[in-house]
C-alpha cells in the first residue's frame, strides 16, 4: 500500500445543534421512558372508565357498606344490585397490617445482623436466601401456607386466644380459627420480610461510618453503637420499607385467596376464620360474573390500584428523602 | 538479639469463654427439652422457640452478671438478632424442602411429554402431563419479554443518558408501576383491551399483563447497571466524535451487556410465577397450544392453581410437581442472573 492511496476524508462539519440520528435517538428514548406515565395513566382512566357506571350507582356507599349482591332476571337484566367493599377493604388493611406487624421486627433484626454481625460469608448466604425468597412466586407462598403453615398457625392462634383473649383484637365468639386473617397475615409477613430487610439492610449500611467508629471508640458495645448511631439514622427509611412492605401485601392476590375466608361483614377481630380482601374479591366473583358485576369489580381494582398507588407513593418518598439526608 | 515478643489477642475468646457458651448452649438445648415436655406446647417450633427464649434469658443474665449492665443488654441484642435472621432463613428453608418432598413423587418423565387434553386433575398421576403448561408459560415468557425489554431499557437510558426534565417524574412513576398490584395489572388488559376488541382469552393477552409488571424491574435494574458505567468511556465517545447514538449504541449498551441481560433475567423470574392476572386472561387450555394469539393457554401457574382447586390426593400431588417445576424455573433464572450480575460491568 503506497502513501498515494491514503484517503483523507472530508473535515465533519461542525454544528452546535444535534444531528438528526441524535433527534430521533432522543426522541424515541424520550417515549420509552415517558410509557410508565402512559401505562398508569391508561390504568387509571380505563378502570375508571369501566366502574364508573357502578361507582355513580353506588356513590359514596361503594366504601362504606358491605353487602355484595346481584339479581338478575332470565334474559339476563340486573333487578337489583348492591356493591359495597367495606368488608374487602377492612380485611385488606387488616391483614396487611397483621403483616406489617409481624415483618417489621423480624426484618430489622436481621437487617442489623447482616449489617453489624454477621461474618462475610454468612453475610453473601443470607443475602442470597433473602433475594431468592423475594423471587418466589406467590402461589408458591399460597400453597404451602394452607397446607403447611396453616396447622401451625392455627395452634398458635389458640395459644393467643386462650392466654391473651381479653385484648380485644384476640378475642372471639365462635371458636373458627381456619382461614382467618390472622393466617393470611402470618403468609404476607413472610412474603414481606424480603422487600423489608433489603430497604432497612440498604439504609443500615449508610449509616455514617465515623459516627460508628467514634461510638467504639468511646467505649459503646455494639448495642450501645447501634442505639446511638444506626437507629437514629435510619428509622424513617425503616418506616418507608415497612410502608413498601404494607403496598406489597395489600395488592398480594392469590397467597391470600387460598389461605383467607371470605366474608361480606366487617370483621376486625383477627383469629376469626371469616376476613375480606379486595383483590381476592376479584378472583373469588370473576368466574361467574354476569357484564354488570365485572363493572362493579373493575370499580374495586380501580379502589385497589389507587391504595396501593398512594401507600407506594408515600415509601418511596420516605425512603429516598433519607437516603439523601444520611450523606 | 532482640526479644519478639509473642503476640496476644486480649479480646478473643478464651476457653473458659468458650466452655461457658458451649455450656449455656446445652443447658439452653436440655430446657428447651424440659419446657416442651411439662408444658402443653407441641411441635418443632415450641422446641426452637423456647430454645431461643432460654438461650437469651441465660446469656443475657450471666453477661449482666459477668460485665454489668451494658454488657447484659448487648447480648440480648446479640440473640435477638440471630433469632430475627433464623426466622427469616426457617420459611424459605420450610417451603424448598416441602416442595421438594411433597413435589417429586409427582415428577416422571411422563409428565414433560404429555398434555392434559385427555386427563383431568383427579385422574391417576400416570394420565396427563404438563408439557401445554410448560410451552405455555414459556411463550408467555418470551411475548413479555419481547414487548418489555425494548421499554425498560429505553426507560432506564433516560434515566442514565438523557436526563431531560422528566427525569424526577419517570423515576417516581416508575417506582411506582412497581408497586401496582399483579390483579389490578390483569384488570387494565381485561377492560381495555380483551372486552373491547378481542373479546377472547388468549396467551397475549396474558403476556401483556405480564409485560406492564416486568418493565418496572428491567427498567430499575438497568439504571443501576448504567449508572455504573463510568462517564469516562462517555467522554470518550464524545471526544472521538461520536453522536450521542453512537456514543451509546457503540459503547455505553455494550460495556453494560451482562448487568442488562442480569435485569432481564431478574425480570423474567419475576413475571415467571405470577399467577393472578393469568388467571383473568388466558383462559387457560389444557392442550398444548402454539399460537399465542388464538385459544385459550395453559401455563404453570394457572395447571398448579387448577390442580390445587381439584382437591383430590393426586390432583393435590399434580400441584406440588407443578409448583416444583416452576421452582426450579425461578430458582434457574435467578441462579443464571446471580452469576452474571456478579461482574456487572464487563469488557
Amino acid at each position: 500500500m503506497s502513501t498515494q492511496d491514503l484517503v483523507i476524508p472530508a473535515p465533519r462539519e461542525i454544528l452546535t445543534q444535534p444531528r438528526r440520528s441524535d433527534k430521533v435517538f432522543r426522541g424515541v428514548v424520550t417515549g420509552g421512558g415517558l410509557s410508565s406515565l402512559a401505562i398508569l395513566g391508561l390504568i387509571a382512566i380505563f378502570l375508571t372508565y369501566r366502574g364508573f357506571e357502578v361507582l355513580r350507582q353506588e356513590g359514596i356507599g361503594f366504601i362504606t357498606h358491605s353487602d355484595w349482591s346481584i339479581s338478575t332476571d332470565d334474559a339476563g337484566n340486573v333487578l337489583e344490585s348492591h356493591f359495597g367493599l367495606a368488608a374487602m377493604l377492612a380485611g385488606t388493611i387488616l391483614c396487611s397490617l397483621i403483616a406489617v406487624v409481624i415483618a417489621v421486627p423480624i426484618s430489622v433484626f436481621s437487617a442489623l445482623f447482616l449489617n453489624f454481625y454477621a461474618p462475610g460469608w454468612l453475610k453473601k448466604i443470607l443475602i442470597t436466601i433473602i433475594d431468592m425468597m423475594a423471587a418466589f412466586p406467590s402461589i408458591l407462598f399460597g400453597i404451602w401456607g394452607f397446607l403447611v403453615l396453616m396447622p401451625s398457625v392455627e395452634y398458635w392462634a389458640k395459644l393467643l386466644h386462650r392466654y391473651l383473649g381479653f385484648i380485644p383484637v384476640f378475642d372471639m365468639q365462635v371458636p373458627v380459627y381456619t382461614r382467618s386473617p390472622f393466617v393470611a397475615g402470618v403468609v404476607l409477613s413472610i412474603m414481606i420480610i424480603p422487600i423489608i430487610t433489603s430497604v432497612s439492610r440498604e439504609i443500615f449500611s449508610q449509616a455514617p461510618l465515623d459516627r460508628i467508629q467514634a461510638a467504639y471508640a468511646l467505649g459503646a458495645t455494639r448495642w450501645a453503637m447501634i442505639k446511638a448511631v444506626v437507629i437514629p439514622h435510619g428509622r424513617s427509611g425503616v418506616i418507608g420499607g415497612a410502608m413498601l412492605g404494607l403496598g406489597r401485601a395489600m395488592g398480594e392476590t392469590v397467597a391470600v385467596f387460598t389461605v383467607l375466608n371470605i366474608v361480606f361483614q366487617v370483621n376486625w377481630q383477627m383469629l376469626l376464620g371469616a376476613g375480606g380482601n379486595v383483590a381476592s374479591l376479584i378472583i373469588l366473583k370473576f368466574g361467574d360474573a354476569s357484564p354488570y358485576e365485572i363493572k362493579a369489580l373493575m370499580a374495586a381494582g380501580l379502589i385497589l390500584f389507587l391504595l396501593t398507588l398512594v401507600v407506594n407513593a408515600l415509601a418511596n418518598l420516605i425512603v429516598k428523602t433519607t437516603g439523601k439526608s444520611g450523606r | 538479639m532482640t526479644m519478639t515478643p509473642a503476640p496476644t489477642k486480649p479480646w478473643a475468646a478464651s476457653t473458659k469463654d468458650r466452655a461457658i457458651d458451649g455450656a449455656i448452649f446445652v443447658v439452653s438445648l436440655l430446657s428447651s427439652y424440659l419446657l416442651v415436655f411439662i408444658t402443653p406446647l407441641k411441635g418443632k417450633l415450641a422446641y426452637f422457640a423456647c430454645f431461643f427464649i432460654t438461650y437469651a434469658i441465660i446469656t443475657t443474665g450471666i453477661k449482666g452478671i459477668q460485665r454489668g449492665n451494658a454488657a447484659a443488654k448487648d447480648a440480648l441484642v446479640n440473640s435477638l438478632v440471630a433469632i430475627g435472621a433464623i426466622v427469616t432463613v426457617i420459611p424459605v428453608a420450610s417451603i424448598l424442602l416441602t416442595v421438594l418432598q411433597k413435589g417429586l413423587p409427582g415428577i416422571s418423565f411422563g409428565l414433560f411429554t404429555h398434555d392434559m387434553a385427555l386427563a383431568t386433575p383427579t385422574d391417576p398421576l400416570s394420565n396427563g402431563g404438563l408439557l401445554h403448561a410448560i410451552t405455555g408459560t414459556l411463550t408467555l415468557m418470551v411475548l413479555a419479554l419481547i414487548m418489555s425489554v425494548p421499554i425498560g431499557i429505553l426507560t432506564a437510558l433516560y434515566l442514565t443518558e438523557i436526563k431531560g426534565r422528566f427525569t424526577g417524574p419517570i423515576r417516581f412513576l416508575v417506582q411506582a408501576m412497581s408497586g401496582v398490584p399483579s390483579i389490578v395489572a390483569g384488570l387494565f388488559i381485561l377492560s381495555a383491551i380483551l372486552y373491547p376488541i378481542t373479546k377472547a382469552y388468549s396467551g397475549f393477552m396474558g403476556a401483556l399483563s405480564l409485560t406492564i409488571l416486568m418493565i418496572p424491574t428491567i427498567a430499575r435494574t438497568s439504571e443501576e447497571v448504567l449508572n455504573l458505567i463510568p462517564n469516562d468511556l462517555r467522554e470518550a465517545g464524545t471526544a472521538l466524535g461520536g453522536t450521542q447514538w453512537r456514543t451509546v449504541a457503540m459503547i455505553v449498551l455494550p460495556a453494560a451487556r451482562s448487568g442488562l441481560v442480569t435485569a432481564v433475567i431478574l425480570g423474567v423470574a419475576r413475571i415467571a410465577g405470577e399467577t393472578a392476572p393469568i388467571l383473568l386472561l388466558t383462559g387457560g387450555g389444557d392442550r398444548v397450544n402454539p399460537n399465542a394469539f388464538n385459544g385459550p393457554m395453559g401455563s404453570l401457574p394457572y395447571y398448579i392453581w387448577k390442580s390445587f382447586n381439584a382437591g383430590s390426593p393426586e390432583a393435590i400431588t399434580r400441584a406440588w410437581a407443578g409448583l416444583l417445576v416452576l421452582v426450579g424455573l425461578v430458582l434457574f433464572l435467578f441462579t443464571s442472573a446471580r452469576f452474571l450480575g456478579a461482574r456487572k460491568v464487563s469488557k
